[in-house]
Order: C-alpha cells, then structure tokens, then sequence
C-alpha cells in the first residue's frame, strides 16, 4: 500500500473520499436513531421547550400599549415627559381616536390592566373613560345631522365610502343567504380627499363586518368617522370639488359650512372624565411602555422601576423581589445542606449493608415517593403546628413550656423541615449508587497504612463519594429553589419563595410579564450556579450511578 | 533468619454465622523473615486468616501474637502490617505520589523526609517516572507495583499480600513473582502470603502451608509439600497426580504392599498407613512413572497400562493411559531425543520406585 506517500484526504476503495463514504454508511443507523427519539423529541419541544421560549418572550414582550394606543404612542415620540406641561391637543385627540376603537373592540379594558401594574388606578382610568369617550364625538355627528338628513343613514355612507363593486356585491349578499359577507372595500382615491375620515370609516366596516359579525348595511356609524369628517373638511381639500361618488353634493355642501361648526376640546373632555388625564404620572408611564419591548418586568422583577428618566430603585416599603431572590437561595442552600447532613449516613448505611436488608431499607427511603406530595406536606402541618405532635410530645417531657411553644410551621423554619423532608430521597439514592461503587477495600487500605478511622473516613472514602454529593445537591438545589407547594402550604409569609410570588402573579394578579420575568432570572440563575458548579466541581464529577 | 516466632497464631478459630468455623483450631507460627504463602481453594479459609491477622475480621477464640504481643484487640491502623490487596486498592483521587505519601502523612513524618522516602520506594519497583500519574492511567502491572510501593513505603516488618497477581497476565504475574520474592528477601521482612495459583506458591515460598476446610493440611518447604505430601488433598492439590485405590496388603521395610481394587499389586511407601487391612490412595507424580522396562528395578512390581491418548507439548510429552480400570492415569516424559512416542492402543507395562509411591489416607 502507498499510505504512507499519500497525502490527501483517505480514499475509499471506489475513489471517494472515506469520510463521506463512511457518513454515508452511518446516515441510515442516524436516520433510524432519531426516529426513534422522535417522539420523545418533539413532545419535549411542544410541552418544555416551547413554553419555555413563550415565557421569556413574555418577559419583554410588550406590543400591547402600541397595538391599543398606536396613534397616541406615535404621537407622543415628540413629548418631553420631563416638561412641565401635558401632551399637547392633538395627542388627546389621537386618544380619542384609539380609546374610541379600543373600546368598541372591548380592549381598552385588557390594556387598562396592564398599565395597572405600572400606575395604581389607571385600570378604572381606563374603564371609566370607555364608557365616556363614545360620546365625546357626538357634538359633530349631530352637526352633521342637523345640516342634512343625509349624514343620518349608515346606507348613505356605506355608498360614499365603499367601492362600487363591494357595493353590488354587499347588495346582493343582503338578499341572499350566503355565509360570507362581501369584505368592505374602500372607494379608490378617496382617501387622499377624506384621510381621516377613509382611515376610521374602514376600521369601523372591518371591524363591524369582522370581529363584531353584523351587517355593514343595517350598521349604525360610529361618531368616530363624523369627527374624522370634520377634520377632514375642515382642512377644505383639493380634490373635494372633483369627487365624483354618492353623496359628493352633500360632501361638498358640508365642507362649506364646517368652519361654523362647534368643535370639541379634547383635551378638557378628557380632563371632564377623570382629571388624571391631564396628570402626567398616566402619560408618562404611557409614553415609558410605549415600545414594542421592554425592560420593565425585569426591572420590576429586581425591585426597580422604569421610569421616563431611566430605571430607579423602588421605595424601600415596596421592595419584595430581591429579598425573596435571596431568601430562596438561601433556604435552597439550607435544605441542600441538611439533606446532605442526613442523607450522608443513610446512603452509607445502605451501601455497606448486605443486599437483602438494604433493598428493605431502600423501600423505607423510597416510600415517600409513593405517597402523595400533598399529603406528606399536610401532614407535616399537622405535626409542626403549635397544638401539633411534636410540640406536644415536647412540652409532656418538658423540654418547652405550654405557654411558649415552638413556632415551627408557617415560618422558615416549617419550610426548611418539610421540604429537607420531601427531597431527602434525591439526596440519599445518587449518594447511594456513587457509595455501592465504593469498594470496601479501600477503607481497609488506608486502615492498614495507619490512618485511624476518621483520616480513612475523610482522606479516602469522603473525596470518592464527592460526586454523589455533587450529583444529589445539584438534584435537590435546583428542585427546592423553583419548589412551590410545600412552602405554600407550610411556609405562611416568611417561609414562601419566589416561585409562591411566581405562581401569584400566573393565577390572581395575571400579570405574566412579571412572572416570566421572574421565572427567565430563576432559569438564568439556577444555569449561573450551573456553570460555577461545573467551573469548580466540575460536572464530569457528578455521577447518579456506576 | 532467625527462629523465634514473629507471627504466630495459636488455636484460633473463625466463625462468621456462629454456626459453622471457618478457620478451625489454627496454629502457626513463623520466624522473621519468612516468606510464608497460604494456600488453598477459595472457602478454604485462607483470606480470613489474613484479615485476622491485618485486623479486620476479629478471631472468635484463640491468640494472633506479633513479637510475642497479642494484637488481638489492637486496632489494624496499630499493627503497622503493610498490605497489598488482590483489586490493588489504589486511591483513584490521589496521584501516585500521594498515595505513596499516605502512609507517611498519617505517621507525621516531614515534608522532606517524605519525599525522600517515595522516591527510594517508586525507584525500588522501577516506577520512578510514574509519581504525578493517577492509578487509573497505569496498566495492571504498574498499579501492583505501585500497591506494593505503597505498602512498603513505611518499612512494615511484616506485609500482607491477598492474592497480589490474580488480576494479571500470566507473563506479567512470572516477572512480578520474582520481583516480590526478590524485594522480600532483599528488603527482610517477612511476607505472609495468600494465594490459590499452586504454581505462584511453590515458586515464591520458603514456607507454604496448604489450607482446607478451615486447617492447615500441611505446611512445609515448596520441594517438601510437592514430593512428599502427607494426605491426598496436598498430593492432589499441589500439582498433578495420580490415585490409584486400594487395600493394604502388609507394611515391612519401611515398604508398603497394596492390593488395588482391580487385584493388581503394587509397592508404595506407608505415609497415612499402619496396617494391613486399611484402605488407602496412593499417589505417583506423573513424571516418576516409568514405562522402559530397563529402568526399573528387576523386583519392582509392575502394571499393564494401555495407551489412550498421547499430547506432545513442547518440553514434554504427556500421555493418558487406562491403568487398573482407571482412565485418567497420566505420565509424563521429557521431550529427550531417544525418547519413545507412545501410540493410543499400544500396550505397556509401568513401574516404579517404591519411594516415589505415596501409600496416603483413603
């Protein structure tokens, strides 16, 4: 063979090169191995992954606020929050405008809530003014009324600004009974004539024809667009005399008597409503969420606040968060630390047991497993509680006075007993496997080299069962700082843990943005303890086993 | 050599269950220096022994003296005993530079002091390269040497090895057998060893003691125990054998006459015999059998024998013969130039010297 001289790439015997002809013989074995994990794979990317990506991207996800309010937050690029003085008239208009069809899509509610987080008050801010704002445009609806009979019929208006062929077509649906309602078109060119009035008139016939479901035909218009109309003819465009539609002679006549028409401030309607409006704390926080995404469930999440000058530390009464980052870390580290106290001598028990007396005792310590977390936890309630077992027992052999018995549940305390209790097991069985791969040898070997029982202990057996000790902490760290039941149960105020305040904020404030927040800096967290383990300890010294 | 006893036990005996013994009724003693192997069949006993005197199994009745003292209440990390173990019993977080320091580490002794020490007993096995390495980057043989190291480094008069070589090659376990008898005798301190390879305890042994069922069966020099054992478990543990049975016919001269159960006669010499009457095995190493008649004595009783199987195995010939209704009679003969091949189906006589022929318990 001529190896030694070739110096290309290896050749397989048909002239390929073996690297590729080797992936080729391997691709099938591939192939068939992932489809193997296949259904394993895709529900761990349906039911972990993917909620996982969802929930951080909820933590900066903040589309809401411009999505309801996208006129107003464009608008209100150019307010300086830092002045003195409110937005100026036409962000208030522009208000109207969004909170009109916030409100008749029934979303002005949704964001009313959402800024609650940020503001106490603005969610009734904003029920209240859905209520009010419909009529806020009516003072030119029944100027428009007053002028010409005309303005009164939606069919009227329906023919001005919907495009002739949706016209027949919406004609002839009406008398048909087909499914689909014809989809409103607007007029060609009479947005450039009517900007406004086109922009509103076609948001009302999508969303009247779309989410609301009626008839545009039978439709009643909403004082929106007559507002819009006035602004529009108040301008007088060019191309008005020009228009050629249903309803330009009324159009025309209109335009030359708007400039005699009562007009509306909105900005003292608004102040009419509720006098937060012309507060500026509402439209700072406005302006702050005003972005697509944002930082502030973070900064939320770290006892901060985002305000128009930049984040700020909360006020000293209204920080919780990081005092409960740290409480959890360290009552994690605490239950660690007892699991491993007790944990340690069981599993050495065990593993230098004969096999039949150890599987019994291995029963005992699985046990728990076998019984319901809730009803191990409730019992625990039992137990610890002031008129409880253990304090009973305590106080019949007098080790505490009747009058001050312990306070040991709905406190750290009740936390640290009851969990160190539910996670023992994931402590004792890696501890367990790593220790029965011990042999006794070597205990016996540095006994005869004259290392008395403890130095044989500590010098030679303890350092070859640190990675049982890696692995079971490891295990029972990251299981107790996202545990949520236990200390609910038993944890009463000072006992519970960032995943209690988690699993508020999903189920009674509804205020996910903050709980994924939350949960993204327990998830970068418990992966930043991760790495340091694996930087000191290494993670190739963890073993659950052989 | 001296022959005051250095280890002795005396009438110790072992049970586990409180049922059965394990070691029964044991007495042996050995002077410094000796290089003492204990051998048997695995539940023979033999690594219990060992244990007792290492100090981690405690004798149910009986005294294990060292030097004259008894130790046994002493703990094992007292007795300075040095011990090598069959799985080598490295420790695998340790370099084999720490595990060498153990030892010393835990007697105080100092830094320099120390590291003189390791070097003296890394170059003393050829292992001087190897201090930084970790157990688990050496091969078989060098984790042993490196036990061995280890169990010496601490000077112990007395070292325990359990089964030292069981793990090696058989190549590698020849060179070791010399090395470790070679350091014993070398270095003074006596060995008691455990095995159950025959061959490692002849070879390496001043002394062997054949362990079963709980007793020492016999304990004597290698060349004693392989030419004169004194009952049939030695004769057919140690080495081959063969055992033909039969009756005592009468027992003169120092000469045994033994009627086997097929009639023929034959002369042996009396060991576990004393009269006529008994019933017995006796015992002919399969290369003091004789089949030219030239060679043997003129008076000399012999056996027809037909030849079964002949195996050519190199430095010798070994050959299968059916002899007095038995088929499993083999002989063997050096692979000498005038040496006759037997052929399966030839007849044949054998003979041979009466002293050679062990007349031994039924």
């Amino acid at each position: 063979m001529s190896d030694s001289t070739h110096t290309g790439p290896m050749l397989a015997a048909d002239g390929t090169t073996l690297k590729s002809s080797l992936n080729r013989a391997l691709r099938r074995q591939k192939l068939r191995a992932l489809m193997l994990i296949a259904p394993l794979l895709i529900f761990v990317l349906v039911t972990f992954i993917a909620p996982i990506a969802d929930m951080l991207f909820r933590s900066v996800e903040n589309q809401i606020v411009s999505d309801t309010l996208p006129r107003t937050t464009q608008m209100l690029g150019d307010w300086d929050a830092d002045a003195a003085d409110i937005p100026a008239p036409q962000v208030f208009e522009a208000l109207y405008v969004d909170m009109f069809i916030a409100t008749e899509r029934k979303l002005h509610t949704r964001l009313g809530s959402r800024l609650n987080y940020e503001l106490t008050g603005v969610s009734s801010l904003f029920r209240k003014s859905g209520r009010k704002v419909e009529d806020m445009g009516e003072v030119y609806q029944d100027q428009f009324e007053d002028l010409d009979k005309f303005w009164k019929k939606g069919a009227n208006l329906n023919a001005l600004f919907g495009a002739p062929d949706w016209q027949a077509a919406q004609a002839a649906w009406d008398t048909s009974d087909k499914k689909a309602q014809p989809k409103f078109k607007l007029r060609s060119g009479l947005e450039t004539v009517l900007p406004q009035a086109s922009e509103a008139f076609d948001v009302y016939a999508r969303f009247t024809q779309g989410e609301d479901g009626k008839n545009l035909s039978k439709a009643k218009p909403w004082a929106l667009i007559y507002s819009a109309l006035y602004n529009d003819l108040v301008a007088q465009p060019a191309g008005l005399a020009a228009l050629d539609a249903p309803g330009a002679d009324e159009l025309r006549a209109a335009a030359a008597r708007v400039g005699d028409f009562d007009t509306v401030d909105f900005t003292a309607a608004f102040k009419k409503i509720d006098k937060d409006w012309v507060s500026q704390d509402v439209w700072r926080v406005i302006k702050t969420y005003s972005p697509r995404f944002t930082n502030g469930y973070f900064l939320n999440s770290i006892d901060m606040k985002k305000t128009a000058d930049g984040p700020q530390m909360r006020a000293e009464n209204e920080q919780l968060y990081i005092k409960l980052f740290i409480r959890t870390l360290f009552m994690s580290l605490v239950i660690t630390g007892s699991c491993i106290l007790l944990g340690y001598p069981v599993a050495w028990i065990l593993a230098n047991l004969p096999a039949k007396t150890a599987n019994l005792l291995m029963i005992l310590v699985l046990l728990p497993f076998w019984t319901s977390l809730l009803v191990r936890t409730s019992a625990w309630k039992v137990m610890l509680q002031q008129q409880g077992v253990i304090n009973d027992t305590l106080v019949w052999l007098g080790l505490v006075a009747d009058d001050s018995r312990l306070a040991l549940i709905n406190n750290q305390t009740g936390t640290i007993i009851a969990m160190t209790h539910i996670l023992l097991p994931f402590m004792i069985l890696p501890l367990f496997s790593v220790m029965k791969t011990i042999p006794p040898s070597y205990l016996r070997a540095a006994k005869s080299l004259g290392a008395t029982n403890w130095t044989a202990f500590w010098r030679v057996y303890f350092p070859q069962s640190v990675p049982g000790i890696g692995a079971g902490s490891i295990l029972v760290f990251i299981l107790s700082i996202g545990y949520y039941i236990t200390p609910e149960i038993v944890g009463g105020t000072t006992g519970t843990f960032i995943s209690n305040r988690i699993a508020y904020h999903i189920s009674s404030s509804l205020n996910w943005g903050l709980a994924a927040a939350l949960g993204a800096i327990l998830l970068a967290v418990v992966l930043g303890l991760y790495w340091a383990y694996d930087r000191i300890v290494g993670i190739d010294n963890v073993k659950l086993g052989g | 050599m001296n022959n005051e006893a250095f280890v002795e036990f005396e009438r110790v005996q072992k049970s586990y269950d409180g049922e059965n013994l394990v070691v029964k009724d044991l007495n042996l003693s050995l002077p410094k220096g000796e290089f003492l192997t204990m051998l048997g069949p695995s539940g023979s006993g033999k690594t219990t022994c060992l244990m007792m005197l290492a100090g981690f199994e405690t004798a149910t009745h009986g005294d294990i003296r060292l030097n004259g003292q008894s130790i046994n209440n002493i703990p094992p990390h007292k007795r300075g005993i040095g011990m090598v173990f069959q799985n080598y019993a490295l420790f695998p977080h340790m370099t084999v530079a720490e595990n060498l320091s153990f030892p010393l580490e835990v007697r105080k002794i100092g830094k320099s002091e120390r590291e003189d020490k390791i070097k003296v007993a890394l170059d003393r096995v050829q292992m001087g390269n190897f201090a930084g390495r970790r157990p688990a980057q050496l091969s078989g043989g060098q984790q042993q040497r490196i036990a061995l190291a280890r169990a010496l480094v601490f000077e112990p008069e007395l070292v325990l090895m359990d089964e030292p070589l069981g793990a090696l090659d058989k190549q590698l376990r020849e060179t070791l057998q010399f090395e470790i008898t070679h350091l014993a005798h070398e270095l003074g301190i006596t060995v008691v060893y455990v095995t159950h390879d025959q061959t490692e305890a002849l070879t390496m042994s001043d002394r062997v003691a054949v362990f079963d069922d709980g007793r020492i069966q016999q304990l004597a020099p290698p060349d004693k125990l392989y030419e004169e054992p004194e009952n049939s478990f030695v004769a057919q543990f140690i080495g081959e054998n063969n055992t033909l049975e039969g009756v005592v016919k009468e027992i003169k001269n120092g000469s045994a006459l033994v009627q086997l159960d097929d009639g023929s006669l034959i002369d042996a010499k009396p060991i576990n015999v004393s009269k006529p009457g008994e019933r017995t095995r006796v015992s002919i190493r399969p290369e003091r059998v004789e089949y030219n008649k030239d060679r043997l004595r003129a008076d000399a009783h012999t056996l027809s024998a037909e030849v079964l199987e002949f195996i050519y195995m190199g430095d010798i010939f070994r050959t299968r013969l059916r002899v007095a209704g038995r088929d499993d009679f083999v002989i063997k003969t050096r692979n000498a130039p005038d040496q006759v091949r037997l052929k399966p189906g030839q007849q044949i006589e054998i003979g041979w010297l009466a002293e050679d022929c062990r007349a031994l318990d039924a």
